[in-house]
């Protein structure tokens, strides 16, 4: 299939900000992707706008409209809803109509404003990603349901909750130096199994935090790109999306990702690239244990071996398959919505060499992104090159 | 909001009266599988004529979690655990009572019931120990 240039990206600071409104930080994104990529608002022909919570946090529904109006764009706006993978759904609805050949320019992205609510407010939330019947009624947080995966993969194929404080340590890591990420420190593994309990076996740096925070990006056609000039350094080259049953007591095996095994399965095939291609990835890390499911489900690692990767020191800044150089969701953050562009907008600085890890991957060509809705009930995998 | 003032969701009330009456119940497909309401179709196989069939008097816990931080729904219940119990064909997402939490293992065997939600008095799954 055609690639997708990225012209430009832009996202906010992740962290708490819970007196800005998603629409006003879903504007700061666009402007930012407006200015890297040298597109003004009026040549964009449609938007695609990753919301979870609106509703909850907002009182905003309908915010397609909405987020468009912030960036300044009248044209069809649709929001994208399909929970912590709602803008990575976005961005997959942008490539697929630029590919069709119906628009040539769509600015694609997210928001999500989660810390003006208490914690258990947004608790509330975010479990509402899970099944309103058989989980939230039994009550299943979000911590929780990832929890029960966590369990189960100890039990069917061994690790620690010192391998699940290796993956955090690492993201954080990644994050110091990084002045989009939330937090910009640098945590050790007592800090992880010493903090207090969340649902065991998770303390509180094995989840990810409440953010705020919106992101943007701006795919173009590639003959609008050469018509203007644009000559953008990267693009998409394949993508891939698939679901699940919701709850995990429907599911075959709480301890994979069927979804996204089928995802990657159809980016790859779509970028004509296997597993062993890729030279960096951004997985969706909402929880520790989810890096483990997201490594194996990609087919990096074998089923029970993803466990060890950032123990074996194979994923970090200097292994041999960096993974989440910007921090990932853990310490960069996770404004639910906004997460999917995010990971886009983050895998497009590290690859043309603009972002403050580019150097780990300096001859790096091919990057992923894995970004996961619920428990991995929808999981979108974007495939990204460098094109210059 | 007591029970008698909440709208009932059919299938999953249906279940919770089944459970209470001593008479719970999964429904099964043609093909054999196994799946809790409400269900219109087997999503395995789009089969629609789906027969309701006796559950099994005991489960096995496939997984757990002691819960410590939860929304307002369950804030005075916490710290609690939520499991996953196997019973037969079908998994079913329950609290697990009348044992110590940090006693709650993989593989044991539960039988099912009906509880009460703490904070809002709402009626849930619960496991006890068989």
């Amino acid at each position: 299939m055609s690639r997708v240039p990225v012209a430009g990206v832009g996202m906010t600071k992740f962290g708490k900000s819970g007196e800005r409104t998603a629409r006003e930080m879903f504007a700061e994104a666009a402007g930012k992707a407006y200015d890297d990529a040298g597109i003004a608002p009026d040549d964009v022909d449609e938007v695609y706008y990753g919301n979870f919570m609106g509703e909850i946090a907002e009182q905003q529904g309908h915010s397609g409209p909405l987020a468009a109006d912030a960036a300044g764009v009248t044209a069809p706006a649709t929001r994208i809803e399909s929970a912590c993978a709602s803008s990575g759904s976005a961005v997959r609805h942008g490539v697929n109509r630029i590919r069709n050949g119906d628009v040539d320019v769509v600015l694609v992205g997210g928001a999500e404003r989660m810390t003006n609510l208490s914690t258990p407010e947004g608790t509330a939330g975010l479990a509402a990603a899970a099944d309103a019947l058989w989980e939230i009624k039994a009550g299943v947080t979000f911590p929780g349901a990832y929890s029960l995966m966590a369990n189960r993969y100890f039990h069917e194929h061994g690790g620690s909750r010192e391998d699940l404080a290796n993956i955090a340590v690492k993201n954080h890591d990644n994050a110091v130096e990084n002045p989009l990420a939330q937090f910009q420190r640098a945590i050790e593994v007592d800090d992880v199994l010493e903090a207090p309990m969340v649902c065991s076996p998770f303390g509180l740096f094995d989840c990810s935090p409440m953010s705020d925070g919106g992101s943007a990006a701006l795919l173009v056609s590639e003959d609008y790109a050469d018509d203007h000039g644009l000559g953008p350094d990267v693009a998409i080259i394949g993508t891939g999306q698939n679901g699940d049953r919701l709850a995990l007591q429907d599911r075959v095996s709480m301890t994979r990702t069927p979804a996204a095994e089928r995802a990657a399965a159809q980016a790859y095939a779509d970028a004509g690239i296997g597993p062993d291609d890729v030279d960096v990835a951004e997985v969706h890390d909402c929880f520790t244990i989810a890096e483990v499911l997201a490594l194996e489900a990609l087919g990096f690692y074998e089923q029970g071996e993803g466990i060890k990767a950032a123990t074996n020191g194979d994923t970090t800044i200097d292994g041999e398959l960096p993974v989440n150089l910007s921090g990932g969701l853990k310490a960069k953050g996770h404004p639910v919505g906004a997460t999917g562009g995010a990971q886009i907008s983050e895998l497009t600085k590290l690859l043309r060499g603009d972002h403050v890890n580019s150097d780990a991957v300096a001859d790096a060509q091919i990057g992923l992104t894995h970004n996961a809705g619920g428990t991995v009930a929808s999981c979108v995998v974007n495939v990204l090159e460098v094109v210059a | 909001m007591s029970d008698d003032d909440r709208v009932r969701d059919n299938g999953y009330d249906d279940f919770l009266d089944a459970v209470e009456e001593g008479e719970p119940y999964y429904l099964e497909s043609p093909s054999g599988n196994g799946w809790l309401p409400p269900r219109q179709m087997d999503p395995e196989t789009g089969e629609r004529e789906l027969t309701q069939q006796s559950l099994p008097e005991t489960g096995e816990i496939l997984t757990s979690t002691i819960t410590n931080v939860a929304g307002p729904s369950f804030a005075d219940d916490a710290p609690f655990v939520v499991a996953v119990a196997q019973f037969g064909p079908v998994r079913i997402t329950g609290q697990v009572r009348g044992m110590d939490h940090d006693d709650v293992d993989i593989g044991q065997e539960v039988t099912i019931g009906v509880g009460k939600n703490e904070t809002e008095g709402e009626r849930l799954v619960v496991f006890e120990p068989a």
